[in-house]
């Protein structure tokens, strides 16, 4: 008596409910290994009695009552063969309490604190933050950062055995630690974001996949935690909009790069750039500003430009001031000493990007001697320029931007050494 | 996604009579159940020992047979199972469980993906 409906349900269930029902079978069973066996028997007593039974109303409830009773039986069984298993006793009241939705929040914003936990590497908390709360397999992952299988596996498994051995508690963290731990959840959803945005290595410039997760991943962020608002949360999310709405404009039909004062703007996507300012404005009204919230800011500002030449490069360099202050990394230095160059032509500009390379933290940033390179051929100091195009193409790792950098220097071969051109 | 279980194990350890050895094999049958019942095993055969088989190999048309495999190593292989899992690391946490994990060790390797194409080396 098989009906189709409940093998529909089924599959819904899972894409919508597997995320849930694992984030409470963690919390329930006390650990990441107990829950995803525990979810396995759940959907396979789903798959066996759905269809005969019927979908059972609250199917997240059932799933998670099933998951759970199954595994503690099969715990006890096992127990009767090898010898009580410690942990049992605790667990064998095996009453169901009733989910709630507050209960499903709460567990899924655990789960990410805890993929993302500061005692964790950076390598782990993305592996385990795609894999436990994004839902990709271990194969997919290892796929989208081009790495092993087995190295991802790894990471997977060192980080839920550190978990487990230093016992890191399966919590949202209280008020007064929310911004530090937040900040380490928004930086690994960044970073997933960026590794999607521009991959570092590998064929195609943009790997769409993992930046719709991480978009996907500050949508459910930003849900869980509103009430209040966390305005760096919001600004995260509003500036990976921004980003995303110009990412078919970013490259060519060839997959070659183009630049932001090439890109076809008509073809960004309008809905998506609303719906940005307005987070954006959500954010700003906090008043309390963060580095997502002003890059969000600076990305809006070119997003409502109708071009390069009318884009308001002052506000630009003030946003860029501000970053500074709390951000000092030598990149954000870079970007200013850039938007600089635009507000007050390239001498000045070259000025400031030398003086940022003059600290020599960003020697190896490929894009720091192709923002050199791109104001001393504007100034018409072809020879500096074909130098630095040269020093930015040895260091770039990522076949468009190479191919981009090449043609760059094929251009300038052809280009008179006048200094009056822009 | 369909992952093979290779069970490795030094016999010396396995068919010593101790009772740690014994633990062991007891929990095979109930372990096998659990899995089947579970739906992630496709199949499972455990093997003799090396000194039962034989290894074949055809050079230039003409077939030779010979006893063995004889390995230096003192772990054989023991047996496999098939089993049905999302990814890898569920494939690495199903073989966990498996009883001989404790006395020997055993290699998770994925089945091939015919949509993917052959390795070049």
């Amino acid at each position: 008596m098989k009906t189709p409906n409940a093998r529909d349900a089924l599959e819904a269930a899972y894409r919508t409910e597997a995320r849930r029902v694992r984030a409470t079978l963690i919390r329930l069973l006390g650990g990441f290994d107990p829950a995803e066996d525990a979810l396995h028997e759940a959907f396979a007593a789903a798959a066996e009695q759905w269809p005969r039974d019927g979908v059972p109303p609250n199917p997240y409830g059932w799933l998670v009552s099933t998951g759970r009773n199954r595994l503690i039986s099969r715990w006890r069984r096992q127990a009767q063969v090898t010898g009580a298993l410690p942990e049992l006793a605790a667990l064998s009241e095996a009453s169901a309490e009733p989910p709630t939705p507050e209960v499903i929040q709460d567990d899924e914003l655990r789960l990410l604190f805890v993929c993302c936990h500061p005692a964790l590497t950076p390598d782990a908390r993305i592996a385990l933050t795609l894999r436990e709360v994004g839902g990709l397999t271990t194969e997919e992952i290892a796929r989208a950062y081009l790495t092993p299988a087995p190295t991802i596996a790894q990471r997977i498994v060192r980080a839920k055995a550190k978990i487990r051995d230093e016992a890191i508690p399966y919590e949202v963290p209280t008020r007064a630690e929310l911004p530090a731990r937040l900040e380490s959840v928004l930086a690994v959803v960044y970073l997933i974001f960026n590794e999607g945005y521009a991959a570092t290595v590998g064929p195609s410039l943009t790997r769409a996949d993992l930046s719709s997760e991480a978009i996907r991943l500050a949508r459910l962020l930003n849900q869980l935690l509103q009430e209040p608002d966390e305005p760096e949360a919001l600004g995260l999310l509003a500036l990976m909009l921004l980003h995303d709405a110009r990412r078919t404009t970013r490259v060519d039909q060839a997959g070659d790069l183009v630049l932001l004062e090439d890109q076809d703007r008509a073809q960004w996507d309008r809905a998506q750039l609303t719906e940005a300012r307005a987070l954006l404005q959500r954010a700003l009204a906090s008043r309390r500003v963060g580095p997502y919230i002003l890059q969000a800011a600076i990305a809006d500002l070119h997003a409502e430009a109708p071009d390069t030449a009318s884009t308001d490069w002052s506000q630009i360099v003030a946003l860029y001031d501000v970053l500074r202050r709390v951000d000092p990394s030598p990149v954000v230095a870079l970007n200013r000493a850039v938007a600089l160059g635009m507000r007050d032509g390239p001498e000045a500009g070259l000025l400031a990007v030398e003086a940022v390379l003059g600290e020599g933290a960003l020697d190896e940033y490929h894009l720091a001697h192709a923002a050199r390179a791109d104001l001393q051929r504007r100034l018409g100091l072809i020879e500096a320029a074909r130098a630095s195009y040269q020093r930015a193409l040895q260091l770039a790792r990522q076949p468009a931007e190479q191919r981009f950098l090449r043609a760059r220097l094929a251009r300038l071969a052809a280009e008179p050494a006048d200094p009056t051109r822009r | 996604m369909r992952y093979v279980c290779l069970i490795y194990f030094d016999p010396k350890k396995v068919f010593n009579g101790s009772p740690e050895a014994e633990a062991v094999l007891a929990e095979l049958g109930p372990h096998a159940a659990e899995l089947q019942a579970s739906g992630q095993l496709v199949m499972g055969q455990p093997l003799t020992l090396p000194n039962e088989a034989m290894t074949v190999q055809v050079r230039d048309g003409k077939m030779s047979a010979t006893d063995g495999p004889f390995m230096e190593t003192k772990e054989m292989l023991g047996g496999f199972t098939i089993i049905e899992s999302r990814d890898l690391n569920e494939a690495v946490q199903i073989a966990a469980r498996h009883p001989y994990a404790k006395l020997g060790f055993i290699e998770v390797r994925p089945g091939v993906d015919y949509r993917k194409p052959r390795p070049r080396l």
